[in-house]
């Protein structure tokens, strides 16, 4: 063939090269299969994928803080972490209208549990301090309302706030309100803060742009005729407090200028003390550096400090430390569920490999009523089963009541079977065993009888013709038995639940304890993704040591 | 305010009587409880005489009262409220309200008034304790014991700290698997004053030695999850004392029969009742009212007690608790408030409890691992 001319590309029948033509009936094959599994993909990443993704994202996730209170996230940022003092004023003031908005809204209280599992005490701290917010608005309410009655009227208010310009600071606390409930807050508010009142009064006119959104979208009301929330009157407290406001008060001359002005000139009619102070009467906790602490190294949108108390750590103004150690629980417990895991699969391996063996072997007659009585207990159901096993294994249960007669244990020193690690290994076993015995069955089905026979016919004993010959091929079956065992066992939760006493439980009980009773998802999550690496990564070890091409499942 | 205008026209509505069935309603309601005993006594004493006078009504149970708050978010997190009416226990009602998942009450509109006309929230009293919750009865987690296995010689157990005493009355015993109650019953028995219990639990050290009192017995102690563990070890000999819910007891003894006799020392009462979730549609909100208005009146309360030895919640039912409907028997003695078995008792402590719950359950949970 050396003396061939033909040295240009190979052409198919259409006169096309004949590489593009395959590549193109390559590429069509691909689609079709592609066409094929794609609705089953979109089933599987719509409705698992991406439940579990987001799952996986609440172990970080951590905007509560600051979309609850937005301005006092901000104003804590220059203050001194772990400085052992309590912010100043101006977080406090902050921390007066971010607060008021809460628990308007009902959010302080969410906030207050999230914290909690940080730090105890917070969770009532917020819902008490919540509650009594009116309180200290009305301290600047009343005086004010004294000083002169326009300050009830809802006109009063809407003309000096009404105006224009202050477009971006309607929309910006639009967004606060939205990212605080969770969106629903647009639509017309029918009031548009006036930019010279920005200038003038920010913190009021912030205020009262709060509760001009609250009022129009949430209650419905017309905010030209409601006289605002005791927030606003604190805002302005807040802004009288300026002197650069009151000296540009004296030369406002807009609508509501003669009542400002009046405002003034009474000042010492309104409440003197500062708004630490008057947190601090509330709850004396809000002068606690440690509260702070908190709320600060827990502001930003998302944390490490689920992970890290998945772990027995603790993220802290000193940085990340390790739990004291009457804490520690989780380490312990990913520890525990991993060797009892691996004690479970060994069990597995010894009980069903014999069982597999005679199905595999015994006439087709035998072998399947020996099928029945293995999948009749997969059948069962889970919970019937390791009730079941309760029964049996209990003090004054059947195994031991057994024993007793049979005269091999002591009436008064009975087996202690469950509500221990036995007991789950037990009954976990028991529940798992048929998860083994398929696999395995299904290889050894394979294996011809006689490569055995073979074996013996060249001399071989029963043990070496069994270890050498049979044992290597069915060692296919014994790794996807054990996977298949393995996994399963570390999530399992209700037979641990059940028969597993306290030292007999796993990491899956504590998540199902934050998921369903404390209700830290943050921590389940945290806690469900390390299980999920875990399991990968032994996966990955697996497949490194023994080979992902060795399992079967069949055939 | 929009949730003030709606709460103020239906009760408007069902102040005006028969105006109520005028008002869009819709005719099925799921409605959640605790299963067992518990929730049949609550079929036979509202349900079914709701439903006979409102035969277009159908009612849906469903048994999750145990994991309300936790389906209760994830419902609301989907948008897709399914329950109508939850019964929770008075803590849950308290972190519902918090996560702002259950719907605030004014107690006088939505509930009707004691027969002699005192405000349905006098009625009550301090068992509202939180703007969510509408309370329907005080039950009490209390200890149970074998009375043929009592040690001979000995007198039957009759104090808290005879659980503590393992030479007097070896044997196992059964407690909950969290702190709530255990807590304050080391410290009670570590000779710590009843009214000081929470002021030291508060402390490091307080918690500490409360965990060192429950070690001396913590060999002799299985852990129970749920209220039927302890009357089926007790029942199976499996331990000589445990704590439960004292009607769980009542049925273990008066229902079964079996050898077990009731520990009423130190007591903790608690209170269970409904929540409406947030989120409702008018015309369910309507039917559920509706449905809250009738089934926590003086009579329905006490005709609850007809069937479990819970106490009805309201002052003005306390008079009109009568026999066991199929025993019998006078419920009156087996409530947890009768004088007799209440003369040393503890009040759960809502607002201790949700603080300081997660602090110490971690540090309870701990201690149970090591």
């Amino acid at each position: 063939m050396s003396d061939s001319t033909d040295t240009g590309p190979v052409l198919a029948a259409d006169g096309s090269p004949l590489k593009q033509s395959l590549a193109r009936a390559l590429r069509r094959e691909k689609m079709r299969a592609l066409a094929l599994i794609a609705p089953l993909l979109f089933f599987v990443v719509l409705t698992f994928i991406i439940p579990i993704l987001s799952m996986l994202f609440r172990s970080v996730e951590n905007q509560i803080v600051s979309d609850t209170m937005p301005g006092t996230v901000a104003a804590i940022q220059d203050w001194d972490t772990g400085g052992g003092e309590a912010p100043d004023e101006l977080v406090f003031q902050h921390l007066f209208i971010d607060l008021f908005n809460a628990s308007e809204a009902k959010e302080h209280t969410k906030l207050g549990t999230r914290l909690n599992y940080e730090q105890t005490g917070l969770s009532s701290l917020f819902r008490t301090s919540g509650r009594r917010l009116d309180d200290i608005g009305e301290t600047f309410q009343d005086p004010l309302e004294e000083i002169d009655p326009a300050f009830e009227e809802a006109d009063f208010w809407y003309s000096m706030m009404n105006g224009e310009g202050g477009e971006g600071l309607l929309e910006e606390r639009r967004d606060m309100w939205n990212a605080q409930v969770g969106g629903g807050m647009d639509g017309d508010v029918g009031f548009v803060p006036s930019q010279s009142m920005i200038d003038l009064l920010p913190w009021t006119t912030t205020a009262y742009t709060d509760w001009a959104i609250w009022a129009a979208i949430e209650d419905e009301d017309v905010v030209a005729e409601e006289e605002p929330w005791e927030a606003v009157y604190g805002a302005l407290g807040i802004d009288l407090r300026n002197p650069e406001t009151v000296a540009a008060i004296a030369d406002y001359d807009g609508p509501g200028a003669e009542q400002l002005q009046a405002a003034v000139a009474n000042m010492d009619q309104l409440p003197q003390t500062s708004f630490r102070e008057a947190f601090a009467e509330m709850d004396e906790d809000w002068l606690d550096p440690e509260v702070w602490d908190t709320i600060a190294v827990y502001s930003p949108r998302f944390t490490s400090g689920y992970f890290l108390t998945a772990v027995d750590m603790k993220l802290s103004a000193e940085g990340v430390t390790a739990q004291p150690e009457d804490r520690q629980l989780y380490i312990k417990l990913f520890n525990r569920t991993l060797f009892m895991s691996l004690v479970i699969t060994g069990s597995c391996i010894l009980l069903g490999y014999p069982v597999a063996w005679l199905l595999a072997n015994l006439p087709l007659r035998t072998a399947n009523v020996l099928m029945i009585l293995v999948l009749l207990p997969f059948w069962t159901s889970l919970l019937v089963r390791t009730s079941a096993w309760k029964v049996l294994l209990q003090q004054q249960g059947v195994i031991n009541e057994i024993l007793v007669w049979l005269g091999f244990v002591d009436d008064a020193n009975r087996l202690i079977l469950m509500n221990n690690q036995t007991g789950t290994i037990i009954a976990m076993t028991h529940i798992l065993l048929p998860f083994m015995i398929l696999p395995l069955y299904s290889v050894m089905k394979t294996i011809d009888p006689s490569y055995l026979r073979a074996a013996k016919s060249l001399g071989a004993t029963n043990i070496v013709a069994f270890w050498r010959v049979y044992f290597p091929q069915s060692v296919p079956g014994i790794g996807a038995g054990s996977i298949l065992v393995f996994i399963l066992s570390i999530g399992y939760y209700i037979t641990p639940e059940i028969v597993g006493g306290t030292d007999g439980v796993f990491i899956s009980n504590r998540i199902a304890y934050h998921i369903s009773s404390s209700l830290n998802w943050g921590l389940a999550a945290a806690l469900g993704s390390i299980l999920l690496v875990v399991v990968l990564v032994l996966y990955w070890l697996y497949d490194r040591i023994v080979g992902i091409d060795n399992v079967k499942l069949g055939g | 305010m929009k949730l003030l205008k709606t709460l103020t026209a239906t009760t408007a509505l069902c102040a005006a009587g028969s105006m109520a069935g005028a008002q869009d309603m819709v005719d099925d309601m799921t409605l959640v409880s605790w299963g067992g005993a518990y929730q049949q006594s609550q079929i036979n004493a509202y349900a079914e005489p709701y439903m006979e006078m409102n035969s277009e009504v159908s009612i849906t149970w469903d048994e999750s009262s145990n994991e309300a708050v936790a389906k209760l978010r994830a419902m609301n997190e989907a948008g897709n409220i399914t329950w109508d009416l939850v019964d929770v226990v008075a803590a849950d009602a308290l972190r519902l309200c918090d996560e702002g998942l259950a719907m605030e009450v004014d107690h006088d509109e939505v509930l009707a008034p004691a027969p002699d006309g005192t405000d349905a929230s006098d009625d009550f009293g301090d068992l509202i304790v939180s703007d969510c919750f509408i309370p329907q009865i005080v039950y009490s987690t209390t200890f149970g014991y074998r009375t043929d296995m009592v040690p001979e010689g000995a007198d039957a157990p009759s104090d808290i700290c005879d659980v503590f005493d393992t030479e007097t009355y070896p044997g196992k015993r059964s407690l909950e698997q969290r702190p709530i109650n255990n807590m304050e019953w080391a410290l009670l028995c570590d000779g710590v004053p009843k009214d000081e219990i929470y002021d030291v639990l508060a402390t490091d050290e307080g918690q500490d030695q409360a965990l060192a009192k429950l070690e001396t017995i913590k060999d002799d102690v299985i852990w129970w999850s749920a209220g039927a563990d302890t009357p089926q070890l007790l029942a199976d000999g499996e331990v000589f004392m445990g704590s439960t819910y004292n009607g769980r007891l009542f049925s273990a003894i008066e229902e079964q029969g079996q050898p077990i006799a009731m520990m009423w020392d130190a007591q903790v009462f608690d209170l269970d009742g409904w929540i409406i979730p947030t989120g409702l549609s008018e015309e369910r909100l309507a039917r559920v009212k509706d449905f809250v208005y009738f089934a926590t009146d003086t009579q329905r309360l006490a005709d609850q007690a007809a069937y479990i030895s819970y106490g009805p919640a309201r002052a003005s039912s306390a008079p009109l608790v009568g026999t066991h409907a199929e025993l019998g028997i006078e419920m009156g003695p087996h409530m947890p408030t009768a004088p007799a078995n209440s003369d040393n008792i503890f009040v759960y402590n809502y607002e201790f409890w949700a603080d300081y719950r997660d602090d110490i359950d971690a540090k309870f949970q701990a201690w149970l691992a090591q």
